[in-house]
């Protein structure tokens, strides 16, 4: 599909925006979305352009800047911090080689900090896209983005 | 619902308020101003600051700019658990907002050093951190994001009232900030520079640009003769800069003390409000009765509404008559005409003006403003400016004796002085209008319908016409760029499905109340103010002797000896220009 069909996927009304604004960038190589995107999903809906740029800045899981292929984020709330979540985050940072934030110079991953991500149960984790990983150690951690970095083409 | 009342008792005092009225409101009815930083009396709460809060008996802590006051409420606004509330909330606000208060533009005019004053702040406990560069513009609207305080007062301002929804917050937490879509400088955005966002902003977060220092050292300079000319709605506010109430007309004032500031030729814009009125009204009478098909004919002193207009109505460009600001005829024939008559040189010329507005700042610097073969405005200043230079120099403005203005571009009437309110131009312009048709005279030139502070107002007025019969002429004035979309709209939609629009002749005003609210106009204005400097203008209109713009005897020299006639081939060389289409995510001009 392109931009243009994935936005008008949906009925124009301003409750459509942020899941427009997910199919967007979801479909968007880079992960985040780029000025004629918002533009475009601005004009369907007919709100203003400095509105969609709003939302689009508010709401931690949408990005203006280029991301890697791959987001990665780590939980920083207090069962994930109790359960040795500030370990997970010294070695993502290591391991990765990039502060949160930041993408790493393959293009492959950008790490990011995450609120609650509701498996408290399986603390610590983290989601990568849309998938969790939990009960996370540093050979664990490893492990998921070797085999993150394998699976690619 | 609606003309229903509830009783309240604030502090004691049991007031009756129409349902619906907020607490806030309902508590001056009562006799109690409650402080509030986002709060404004004309724009839709939003209860970011939380300043405004209130104890409730049996409900608890509400802010009282969006809790409406409730049948039988007991409620109280200075117990000491709302003052310590208050005193937190300052105190976080303060330690996220660079007080530098000596060398702030707002100082004195800031709410937060108010209410910060009020409520004896002597100590931040927290300190300050600034987490922006200084200064993140370079044109003529400034924005200072350690100072902003995040009220969004800005934001309803810019989307709600004007329809210009350049401004947004963007992200979240203790990096947000307010800016436009996609982050741009705001000269590189859709601002029209109306500088509404200045003037309601409660702090010093956003200002205009400051072109004092220019204009002083053109005075300094021996070689150069400079002039100076003020816009009509000047004379109704700059008093309020000196303790003078709002309307307070101080047009004699303000021309001694321009003298006394070292101005080589105090003129007056409403000479060239005059000029105006002949050029565009020729235009309108023309097109009107050759039945054009460009109708209405849409009026263009607006610097904001043109910058709006060419950014998202550009469709519209040939509707807009061509005729210059009154501002912009004046640098025109202030290099041209002045210098002749006064054997002068027109390139030591400089030419300043006073201005309500800071959209005028853009209207001098863009390209096409040049038809004398220089910048034919060099240098524009806000009311809040000149106030500062009169401050700085030591003038007593108070004390200054009356002066005029210097005769031969500073004689005007009243159809120019009442151009800086909202329905002005129009009224001005149909004076002059009846005469062009008619050939005879107005008899009562108090065109009420035009008038007030409504939002689009609409008359049809009855022009007798050269063949006996009559025309009924349709005409609409708008004010708030909000307000001019409202009759753009139906416009745009009359000629898309019928070719021919109902109006012949349409005010635009960017901002709310007209010139006499414009973003240069002193700080701390709301819609009565403005109102109030409105009045002022009409009661100068009232006293003036001539209300008519082809009576100036000034101006009728000016076509006998130079410019031939309205709309003549000069004139239309110095006195008119075109009008670009500009790209909607920036504004800058297409192609």
């Amino acid at each position: 599909m392109t931009t243009s069909q994935i936005i008008r996927s949906l009925e124009p009304t301003q409750d459509n925006l942020l899941a427009i604004l997910h199919r967007v960038q979801d479909a968007n190589p880079a992960n985040f979305l780029d000025q004629p995107e918002l533009r475009e999903v601005a004009d369907y809906l007919e709100l203003p352009y400095s509105f969609v740029y709003g939302v689009a800045t508010f709401y931690s899981m949408f990005s203006v800047k280029p991301r890697g292929r791959h987001v990665v984020r780590v939980c920083a709330s207090p069962p994930c911090h109790l359960m040795g979540g500030r370990t997970i985050r010294d070695e993502l940072r290591e391991y990765l080689g990039v502060e949160f934030g930041d993408t790493t110079e393959d293009g492959l991953f950008t790490l990011e900090l995450s609120s609650c991500l509701g498996t408290c149960g399986i603390a610590p984790a983290m989601m990568i896209d849309g998938e969790i990983f939990g009960n996370l150690d540093g050979v664990r951690l490893r492990e998921i983005l070797d085999r993150k970095r394998r699976e690619e083409p | 619902m609606d003309g229903r009342d509830v009783a309240v008792t604030i502090n004691g005092v049991r007031v009756r308020v129409p349902e619906g009225t907020m607490i806030l409101q309902a508590a001056r009815t009562a006799g109690y101003e409650i402080p509030s930083l986002c709060f404004h009396p004309d724009l839709r709460p939003n209860g970011t600051c939380g300043m405004c809060v209130v104890e409730i008996e049996g409900v608890g802590v509400r802010r009282s700019c969006c809790t409406p006051a409730g049948d039988g409420m007991d409620i109280r606004t200075n117990t000491p658990r709302v003052m310590d509330t208050r005193r937190t909330l300052i105190e976080l606000i303060l330690a996220d907002h660079a007080a530098d208060c000596p060398i702030c533009d707002k100082h004195g005019k800031c709410d937060l050093q108010r209410i910060g004053q009020d409520l004896g702040i002597r100590e931040i406990r927290m300190a300050p951190k600034e987490v922006f560069s200084r200064r993140s513009d370079g044109g003529i609207v400034l924005r200072d994001p350690n100072k902003c305080i995040l009220c969004n007062r800005c934001v309803t301002v810019c989307t709600e009232v004007q329809g210009v929804a350049n401004l947004t917050r963007i992200g979240r937490g203790y990096t947000s900030k307010i800016g436009t879509a996609f982050d741009l400088p705001i000269e590189d955005s859709v601002c029209v520079n109306c500088g509404q966002c200045v003037v309601y902003c409660p702090v010093g977060a956003l200002s205009s640009r400051d072109d004092t220092r220019e204009v002083r050292r053109s005075l300094a300079d021996p070689g150069k003769h400079v002039v100076v000319q003020e816009a009509p709605a000047i004379r109704a506010a700059l008093g309020e800069e000196f303790g003078l109430s709002p309307g307070a007309v101080v047009s004699g004032k303000m021309h001694a003390a321009l003298r006394k500031l070292g101005f080589d030729r105090v003129f007056d814009t409403n000479f060239a409000a005059d000029v105006c009125i002949l050029e565009e009204g020729t235009e309108v009478v023309r097109r009107i009765l050759s039945g054009s098909p460009d109708l209405p004919v849409i009026t263009s002193c607006s610097p904001g509404w043109i910058k709006f207009m060419e950014t998202f109505y550009p469709g519209l460009r040939s509707l807009v008559s061509s005729a210059k600001s009154p501002q912009q005829m004046f640098g025109a024939l202030a290099k041209t005409y002045y210098p002749r008559e006064a054997g002068l040189k027109p390139e030591d010329i400089v030419s300043v003006s006073v201005m309500p507005c800071t959209a005028k700042k853009f209207e001098a610097d863009r390209p096409e403003m040049r038809s004398s073969g220089f910048k034919d405005v060099d240098y524009v200043l806000t009311t809040r400016e000149l106030a500062r230079m009169i401050k700085e120099s030591g003038l007593r403005f108070e004390d200054l004796a009356d002066a005029p203005a210097d005769e031969l571009m500073g004689s005007y009437t009243g159809a120019a002085t009442i151009f800086g309110a909202t329905g002005g131009v129009m009224e001005a312009a149909l004076r002059t209008a009846y005469h062009l048709v008619t050939g005879r005279e107005l008899e009562n030139v108090d065109i009420l319908p035009v008038r007030g502070m409504e939002g689009v107002k609409e008359a049809v007025v009855p022009l007798p016409l050269p063949d006996g019969g009559t025309l009924d002429l349709k005409v609409a004035v708008a004010h708030g760029l909000g307000n001019a979309r409202r009759i753009l709209d139906v416009i745009r939609n009359q000629l898309e499905t019928t070719g021919r629009s109902e109006y012949h002749f349409v005010e635009i005003m960017a901002c709310p109340g007209g010139c006499v609210g414009g973003g240069g106009q002193p700080f701390g204005s709301t819609l009565g103010t403005r109102a109030e400097r409105g009045s002022g203008l009409y009661e100068e209109d009232r006293t003036l002797p001539s209300r008519k713009s082809h009576e100036n005897p000034a101006v009728q020299r000016l076509y006998e000896t130079f410019l031939g006639s309205p709309c003549s081939e000069k004139a239309h060389h110095l006195l008119h220009t075109a009008y670009v289409e500009r790209e909607r995510v920036h504004g800058r001009a297409a192609g």
